[in-house]
């Protein structure tokens, strides 16, 4: 059993994005956050002080854990994005920009 | 014709759909707004459109109550009665004093960069709650999640954190969310729950006025049965383990006390840790309101009015006890700012809805007494352990600005350690950094509800 058989899903055609680089497939209707743990992928962030991993956590948009850059823009929230086809999404290192 | 008075009811979970059908019946224009992109709340969460699921029923409770709320948004919607705005992050509500008119401000869509004005004459916030989470050794490790978000991902995005999964905290939600991971295909390996099953005999009177809340923690359990999971009652994750992501627990039974006992721990091998230990209300708007507060929720009286004149509040925002006190509440201020609106006053006490609502917030209060974190739990934080995930503060630090600096309040705290300045601006750190420094949880008096681009605060006087 899995969630999309559980409720008789029937998503439109998949779409590639990549994550570092790396192609995945990601279902219509996703946010970036669904399409990484679908592919497997649990972290795309690393903190500031200590360079941690860090993923989804409250996955509504509340604790900002799931922050990742997508087509070049950092901090977006994995959680409530969707994804589009071909997103360049890319694992966020600090606050995702030059001057950290 | 006169024109309708308008009410904006901002959040569309069952709380805000049950006030928004009520307030539309009864001669008001509504604006229903929300930041998902669809209505339906946490408790009401529905799969994406686009992944075309034919049941999505089959993750959900309630479901004939989702499609009465459902079909009754569309028929109000073809009238035009209610206007519905999906993707809309509200940020900041704002009452002219002079006209009393209101002013809802909002970020458009998952990018937040652009911003636009609701007016109203009334504002009903039923913006719902968020998951508190207290720290432990490894919970954020990537793995780690908070239960109601495992939740949200599944019913929302159709996945699953991982395959092998503990469920734990504590809380009434602790049951349809093992029972979801579960029936959706994930190996639920334990479900631990810190309260004993005796905590609950003891509030036996307030808990037996409520047959049907207790036949559907029966029914969750029974489901869990079914699926192999074992419960662990007065238990507790003490830490969680792996390098970078989660690769197991150790969880202990508690004594009377809230202690784990000595020699009682054990490993749980596992990719996932869904975890809460309660709710938490958003209150960020009403704060920016002036509303009072009444402990971390929003203050309200018998018609859901809160201290600010033409400002309704409903469900979880006003205390934490479900969707169906949730739906209760709603339907009562939707009546309530449709009949005040039109200059006459209601009467709720004569309504089915009040008295629904007196007996599910009695449940609640002595569900709150059952499942309230161990005694102690600030004192078994290790120092090392981080508690403001944002800032990376650790429980150390924060002792270390109470014991040595004397900070005594929240707002304290963080000038002298940075705890709650980060991204989430505290709302997931501020119950850990109240139980380590021994002081009230207080609201957040965080000046927007949201982060607001520069842009969008700058052109407001133009819009205004
Ligand atoms: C992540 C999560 C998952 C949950 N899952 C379950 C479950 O499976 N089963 C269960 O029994 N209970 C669940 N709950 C408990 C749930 O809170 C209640 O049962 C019920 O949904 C409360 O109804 P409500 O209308 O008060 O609030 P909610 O259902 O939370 O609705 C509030 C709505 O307001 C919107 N909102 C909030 N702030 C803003 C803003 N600033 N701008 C725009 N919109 C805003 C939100 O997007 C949301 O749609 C969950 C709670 C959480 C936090
Ligand atoms: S997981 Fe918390 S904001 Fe995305």
């Amino acid at each position: 059993m899995n969630p999309r058989e559980l409720t008789r899903a029937r998503p439109g055609p998949a779409r590639t994005v990549t994550f570092d680089g790396r192609p995945l497939e990601a279902l219509p209707g996703q946010t970036v956050a669904a399409a990484l743990w679908a592919a497997g992928v649990t972290a795309w962030r690393s903190t500031r002080d200590a360079g941690r991993p860090r993923g989804v956590f409250c996955g509504i948009g509340v604790c900002f854990d799931c922050l990742v850059t997508v087509n070049g823009r950092p901090n977006q929230r994995a959680c409530l994005v969707p994804v589009r086809p071909g997103d360049d999404i890319r694992t966020q290192e600090g606050t995702g920009r030059d001057d950290d | 014709m006169t024109e309708r008075p308008r009410l904006a009811v901002v959040g569309a979970g069952p709380a805000g759909l049950a006030a928004a059908l009520a307030a539309a019946a009864r001669g008001v224009q509504v604006t229903l707004v929300d930041a998902a992109d669809q209505a339906g709340g946490q408790f009401y969460r529905q799969p994406a459109a686009a992944l075309g699921a034919r049941r999505p029923q089959a993750l959900h409770h309630q479901w004939r109550t989702w499609e009465r709320l459902r079909d009754g948004l569309d028929r109000h919607r073809t009238a035009g009665r209610i206007t519905q705005l999906t993707d809309h992050h509200v940020w900041c509500v704002a009452r002219d004093s002079a006209s009393g008119a209101f002013a809802v401000h909002a970020l458009l869509g998952p990018a937040q960069e652009d911003g636009v004005t609701v007016r109203a004459d009334a504002v009903l916030l039923a913006t719902g709650a968020y998951e508190r989470v207290l720290p432990f050794p490894g919970w954020t490790l990537p793995g780690v999640v908070t239960a109601g978000g495992a939740q949200a991902m599944l019913k929302g995005g159709l996945v699953l954190p991982g395959r092998r999964v503990v469920v734990a905290g504590t809380g009434p939600l602790l049951l349809p969310v093992a029972a979801g991971l579960a029936a959706a295909g994930a190996w639920v390996a334990a479900l631990v729950e810190s309260a004993g099953p005796g905590a609950l005999l003891h509030r036996a009177p307030a808990l037996a006025a409520q047959p049907g809340k207790l036949a559907e923690g029966a029914g969750y359990a029974a489901r869990l049965l079914r699926h192999g999971v074992r419960t662990l009652a007065r238990h507790t994750v003490v830490a969680a383990h792996g390098t970078d992501r989660l690769e197991a627990v150790t969880v202990a039974a508690l004594d009377r006390d809230g202690r784990p006992r000595p020699g009682s721990a054990r490993r749980i091998p596992c990719d996932t840790l869904a975890v809460g230990h309660g709710m938490l209300p958003h209150t960020d708007l009403a704060e920016t309101l002036g509303c009072t507060l009444s402990g971390t929720a929003v203050r309200v009286d018998a018609e859901q009015r809160t201290d600010v004149p033409g400002v309704w509040a409903a469900g979880e925002a006003t205390g934490v006890g479900g969707a169906a006190l949730a739906l209760a509440e709603g339907h009562i201020a939707g009546r309530s700012a449709a009949a005040r609106l039109r200059g006459t006053a209601p009467d709720p006490g004569g309504w089915g809805a009040a008295r629904t609502r007196t007996r599910l917030r009695a449940f609640a209060t002595a569900l709150d007494a059952v499942y309230a974190p161990p005694a102690g739990w600030a004192d078994r934080v290790p120092d090392e352990t981080v508690v403001c995930r944002c800032e990376e503060v650790t429980a150390g630090e924060v002792r270390g600005a109470v014991d040595s600096l004397g900070a005594g309040d929240l707002r304290t705290v963080k000038l002298l350690t940075r705890a709650g300045m980060g991204w989430c601006q505290g709302r997931m750190c501020a119950p850990a950094v109240a139980g380590l420094a021994g002081c009230p949880l207080t609201a957040g008096r965080r000046p927007f509800a949201r982060p607001v681009p520069l842009g969008v605060l700058a052109a407001l006087p133009e819009t205004e």
